[in-house]
C-alpha cells in the first residue's frame, strides 16, 4: 500500500493502536507531501474501527502531541538563554587566549603559523615527534574544541532565543536578544526595566561615571552592537538608541506577558529608524543648498 | 443588522444577557454572556463573526469540515467547532496554544496543532484532504501566500473564508493597495467570490471568500 511509504503515509502508520508516545511524536515530526482522506484510509489499514473511532482516536493524540509541544517550548526558559550566553562568552575569550599561547609555543617549533583560532585549528592537525611538540599540538586541540562548543551554544541560543522570546530575537537578533535578557537577569526582569535603563544596559561603568559628576551620560549600552545604532552616524545615535530601546522594550513586554509575534512593532520601529537617517540625507541636501 | 445569507446551521441571532447578538452552543471559554447552552459569539472579537453580521455568504452551512489556520488561543474556533463537524486548529505560538488545548479539551472533534501555517507538509499527515472549509485569519506578512499553500486541503467545491489585516503586510502602504495585491496573490490558486472591509468590527481587515480553481 502507498501509505507505507513514508513520504505519503498519514500520521498512524506504523502505529499501534494504543501507543501513546508514537503517535505523539508522529505528530510532532511527521511531515507528508500532500493530505489525503486519512480517516478511511485509517478505518481500511485496521488502525481504527470506523471514521468516529479515528476522529476519537486523532482528538487524543493531538491533545497529547500538542500539550508536549507547548511544554518543551516553555522549558526552553529564558535561564537557559542566560547560562548559554555567558558561558559563549567565556568559551570565546578563554579559546582565543588560549589560541594566542598556543600560537606562540608552536611558533617556535613548527615553521608558519598563523595566529588565533584559524592557527590552532592548523596546529592541531601536526604529526608531533618530540614531547614538546605533543603538548603544543594537544594545547591547540583543546583550543579548537572550545572554540567549536563556542559554536554549538550558538547555535543552540539561535534556536532557543525565537522560542522564548519571539518579538525580542526578531528585532534584536537571538543573540543579543539573550544579552539583554542575561543583563536585566531574566526576561521577566526585562519586560518590568524602563526603556531608559534598557538603553544603557552593559554600560554601567559609564552610567555610575556620569552619576558621580565626572562622565557625560552614556547614550548607549550593549544595545549598540545592533546596526540601527552602528550604523547611524554619530550625530543621531543617541536617537537611534533611544528609538531601539523603546521597542525592544515593547518586543520584551509582548513576549513575557503574550508570547505572540506581532508585526507592528516592528514596522514602528523601521519607519522610526527611516526617519532619524533621513536626517543625514535633509543635512546633505542642506549642505548643498548652501554652497 | 444586514439580512444576507443563512447562517450555519448550529449558529443563531439570539438575545444573550439583554443584547442581541450571534451564538453557538458550547461550553463556555473565554467569560462570553451566556443564557442556557448559548453562548454569545462577539463580532467584534472575532472576524468569522464579524462576516456573517455583514450577511457575507461564506458557504459554511453547519457540520463542514474546517481547518482553521492561526487560531490563537481558540476564541473564534471554539465558535466553529460548536457549529461545524471535525475541525483541524493550527497555531504558531506556543502560549496561546495552552489555552486553545483547554478549548479543545472540551470539545471532541476539535484538533489542536502547534504548527506553522506557512509550512502545511508539517501537518498534512494529519489533516485529510477535500475539506469543505478554511478559515484563515493569521497576522503575518504573506497572508495570501498561507492561503495559496494550504488550497491542497479543500475540495473542489470547498471555500477559503480569509481575514486579511492590511498592518501585518504593510503599515505605510493604503489598506486597500495591501488588499488588491493580496486578493492578486489568492488568484493563483482561487477564484475569489467575495471581499468587503470588516469595518466597524474590526479596522484596516477584508474578508476574503473565495473557491479553489
Amino acid at each position: 500500500m502507498t501509505n507505507h511509504d513514508p513520504a505519503h503515509a498519514g500520521w498512524f502508520a506504523d502505529i499501534l493502536p494504543d501507543d501513546a508516545d508514537s503517535a505523539t511524536a508522529a505528530i510532532a515530526e511527521g511531515t507528508t507531501d500532500q493530505p489525503r482522506h486519512w480517516p478511511e484510509i485509517a478505518v481500511e489499514s485496521g488502525f481504527a474501527a470506523d471514521v468516529d473511532d479515528y476522529y476519537d482516536r486523532l482528538h487524543k493524540a493531538t491533545l497529547d502531541a500538542t500539550r508536549t509541544a507547548v511544554a518543551e517550548h516553555e522549558r526552553a526558559d529564558d535561564r537557559q538563554l542566560v547560562h548559554a550566553i555567558r558561558s559563549l562568552d567565556d568559551c570565546e575569550r578563554t579559546a582565543n587566549e588560549l589560541a594566542e599561547r598556543a600560537a606562540e609555543w608552536a611558533g617556535g617549533l613548527f615553521a608558519d603559523v598563523d595566529a588565533g583560532i584559524e592557527g590552532a585549528r592548523e596546529v592541531a592537525t601536526y604529526e608531533p615527534n618530540t614531547a614538546a611538540e605533543r603538548r603544543a599540538v594537544s594545547l591547540a586541540t583543546r583550543v579548537v574544541d572550545l572554540a567549536d562548543e563556542a559554536e554549538a551554544i550558538r547555535e543552540f541560543i539561535e534556536r532557543t532565543a525565537p522560542a522564548v522570546a519571539p518579538n525580542l530575537a526578531a528585532m534584536a537578533g537571538p543573540v543579543l536578544a539573550s544579552r539583554l535578557i542575561a543583563l536585566a537577569g531574566g526576561l521577566e526582569a526585562l519586560a518590568k526595566k524602563p526603556s531608559g535603563t534598557v538603553q544603557v544596559l552593559g554600560a554601567e561603568d559609564a552610567l555610575f561615571a556620569h552619576l558621580e559628576g565626572h562622565a557625560p551620560s552614556p547614550k548607549h549600552g550593549i544595545i549598540f552592537t545592533h546596526e540601527y545604532v552602528r550604523e547611524t552616524r554619530p550625530a543621531d545615535r543617541g536617537s537611534a538608541a533611544r528609538a531601539l530601546a523603546g521597542k525592544l522594550t515593547i518586543a520584551a513586554r509582548i513576549d513575557h506577558y503574550s508570547g505572540d509575534h506581532r508585526e507592528g512593532v516592528h514596522e514602528d520601529l523601521r519607519d522610526r529608524i527611516a526617519t532619524i537617517r533621513a536626517r543625514a540625507e535633509d543635512d546633505e541636501d542642506g549642505a548643498e543648498g548652501d554652497r | 443588522m444586514s439580512a444576507g445569507s443563512p447562517l450555519p446551521v448550529g449558529v443563531e441571532r439570539r438575545t444573550v444577557a439583554g443584547e442581541e447578538t450571534l451564538a453557538t452552543r458550547g461550553e463556555p471559554v473565554y467569560g462570553e454572556p451566556t443564557d442556557g447552552d448559548w453562548r454569545a459569539w462577539n463580532a467584534s472579537r472575532s472576524k468569522l463573526g464579524a462576516m456573517f453580521e455583514h450577511g457575507m455568504e461564506t458557504g459554511l452551512a453547519g457540520g463542514d469540515r474546517v481547518l482553521y489556520l492561526g487560531a490563537a488561543a481558540g476564541t473564534t474556533v471554539s465558535h466553529v467547532a460548536d457549529f461545524a463537524g471535525p475541525t483541524y486548529a493550527v497555531e504558531f505560538a506556543p502560549r496561546p496554544t495552552r489555552d486553545l488545548l483547554d478549548v479543545a479539551q472540551s470539545r471532541d472533534r476539535l484538533f489542536p496543532l502547534l504548527k506553522d501555517a506557512r509550512s502545511p507538509e508539517t501537518y498534512a499527515h494529519v489533516v485529510e484532504s477535500d475539506l469543505d472549509a478554511i478559515v484563515q485569519d493569521v497576522a503575518t506578512r504573506g497572508q495570501a501566500d498561507v492561503a495559496v499553500r494550504n488550497a491542497q486541503f479543500l475540495a473542489d467545491d470547498g471555500r477559503l473564508v480569509a481575514a486579511i489585516k492590511a498592518r501585518s503586510e504593510d503599515v505605510t502602504a493604503d489598506p486597500e493597495a495591501v488588499f488588491d495585491r493580496a486578493v492578486d496573490r489568492l488568484g493563483d490558486a482561487y477564484e475569489v467570490l467575495d471581499r468587503r472591509r470588516l469595518e466597524p468590527y474590526h479596522e484596516d481587515h477584508l474578508a476574503v471568500i473565495a473557491t479553489p480553481r
